[in-house]
């Protein structure tokens, strides 16, 4: 059901752990799924690059594979490139995902945004087009038909 | 290509290959239909006969009791859909219980949506077992029908048949069980447990897919569920499969034969993978009794981790399960039986049901225990949850 890349980049995800000290943090879940997320960012104050990222998460193989996926887009980047690295650029990146696990990039975009987030607050600083994340992102369920 | 341990048997099992050889004359030899006059045909309605009365065997059932559809979920829908109709008259109101299969539970919401029918869902305890006593608390003037599964499916809990079966004859009320997991893995007898209905699948006892039957007492009113013939006393419409009723009539002796000996051998060979896993992964819990369960079942339950990624490396090691995780499901609710039991939504994602079979060996456990392992730990590594556990029981 999953691409060769997801599982390449489940069973060999990248940047996987904790930076000590990181610039931003971000947690995000859905608890109805149970995909949780965490990303830790480590940001140069001058030049505003991320030069690491790191992540740790509980979740299926798509939700493995697009936290893996998604540290290694926003490496080296400027706060305003990971900001353009849509759930959509995850998927694309990756060969796409099964439908029922869309949500699943949505959450990395959302764990990078949340991790951006705390980095704004902590150095009280405005960051453009960045807004509060939602930490729990749920699908709207279907109606049984008989 | 490394071997594969196939520990799915609950979802289906491999067909016995004297079940195939039985099979296979009724395919491009005797084909008659057994409907047809000529003597050519009689060959088949033998044969549909002889399968009957091996499967009324097994049950201590009568021929003329068993009726054969298409498998568990048809025998399932048929049981609450055509009883309801056929005794609405005297009341409206069914027991079941919240860990039945979802052809019970989907079908019971159809009957309360579309039917008017009032359900009761009982609740179980956190080993999965029903009490009789609130099974007995629950009939009133208007029940009908009690159906309540005779093992679970995810868990492995086998439920007190016998005393449900008691209850509901002192009441007069119908007793249907699904005992799609527990027909011959366990002994059943339809008068000792005064069932009234029964549903059973062959491809869970090694037999062809797409066959089932559905016990009915005699006696029992029930309406016919698909019209336009009279095939299986004009209650059961359209032309036997025969290949698969061949199948099923072989493979329900096969298993019924075999079962002392061989459950004892899987009860060994389960208690070995359950004792290793409690042993050796801190922070997991056994879902189902201990005792009363199913002897192929394993389930259990690891903090931290979710259930597909467990099942995504162990298939890269070549050994099949499943899961009570949402995310393996095609929903996003995990398990409803292991809600049921208690267990919470995160806990219940990183769910693991393994069912074993005859030909599962201690060895083949073993690699499954010792690789699981390390996936636990591999996966617990990556967990944001155990990175909290961890710190919290640092700070402690």
């Amino acid at each position: 059901m999953y691409s060769e890349k997801v599982m390449d980049h489940f069973q060999n995800p990248r940047n996987v752990g904790e930076i000590e000290n990181a610039s931003g943090v971000g947690t995000v879940g859905n608890a109805k799924c149970g995909d949780i997320m965490r990303m830790f960012l480590d940001i140069d104050d001058e030049t505003g690059i991320i030069r690491e990222c790191k992540f740790k998460t509980f979740g299926c193989g798509a939700a493995i594979a697009t936290s893996s996926m998604a540290t290694e887009l926003v490496k080296g980047k400027t706060i305003q490139e990971a900001l353009q690295v849509t759930n959509k650029a995850v998927m694309e990146a990756l060969d796409g995902l099964p439908p029922v696990k869309i949500h699943c990039s949505l959450l990395a975009e959302e764990a990078i945004h949340a991790a951006l987030w705390d980095y704004a607050e902590k150095h009280h600083i405005k960051i453009e087009g960045l807004q509060k994340p939602k930490n729990d992102i749920s699908d709207d369920e279907e109606e049984e038909e008989y | 290509m490394e071997k594969m341990i196939y520990l799915d048997n609950a979802a289906t099992t491999k067909t016995a290959p004297e079940v195939v050889e039985a099979m296979l004359p009724y395919f491009s030899e005797a084909y008659g239909n057994p409907s047809s006059i000529y003597s050519f045909a009689g060959k088949s309605k033998a044969a549909l006969d002889a399968a009957r009365q091996q499967i009324a065997d097994t049950l201590g059932a009568k021929r003329e009791e068993i009726y054969f559809t298409a498998g568990g979920s048809e025998s399932d829908n048929w049981a609450l859909k055509a009883a309801f109709e056929a005794y609405k008259q005297k009341g409206n109101h069914i027991i079941t219980t919240k860990i039945e299969h979802h052809a019970i539970l989907h079908t019971c919401e159809y009957l309360e949506k579309m039917r008017g029918a009032r359900i009761t869902y009982l609740d179980v305890d956190e080993n999965g077992l029903v009490n009789p006593a609130d099974v007995e608390a629950a009939i009133t003037p208007e029940t009908i029908l009690i159906s309540i599964m005779a093992a679970n499916n995810e868990i492995g809990t086998i439920e007190p048949v016998r005393e449900i079966g008691e209850i509901a004859s002192r009441h007069q009320v119908l007793f249907h069980t699904d005992a799609v997991q527990a027909y011959c893995q366990i002994p059943m007898n339809v008068d000792d447990m005064k069932i009234d209905m029964l549903s059973s699948s062959a491809h869970k006892i090694n037999g062809p897919k797409g066959i089932g039957f559905l016990y009915i007492r005699k006696g029992v009113k029930i309406r016919s569920f698909i019209h336009g013939g009279a095939q299986e006393r004009k209650r059961r419409a359209g032309t036997e499969n025969v290949p698969g009723i061949v199948g099923y009539g072989v493979a329900a002796q096969r298993a019924f034969t075999s079962m002392k000996e061989r459950t004892e051998k899987e009860i060994q060979v389960r208690d070995h993978l359950i004792s290793r896993i409690r042993n050796e992964i801190p922070n997991c819990r056994l879902n189902g009794d201990p005792v009363k369960r199913l002897p192929n079942n394993v389930n259990v339950s690891f903090d931290f981790i979710e259930g597909e990624s467990v099942l995504l490396m162990l298939d890269g090691l070549g050994v099949c399960a499943s899961s009570g995780s949402a995310c393996t499901s095609g929903s996003l609710d995990p398990s409803h039986v292991l809600l049921a039991i208690g267990v919470p939504h995160e806990k219940a994602n990183g769910t693991l049901r393994m069912t074993i079979s005859d030909e599962t060996s201690m060895e083949d456990v073993d690699f499954v225990a010792d690789h699981l392992k390390k996936i636990v730990e591999r996966l617990r590594d990556m967990s944001p949850l155990y990175q909290d556990f961890l710190k919290k029981n640092k700070n402690v």
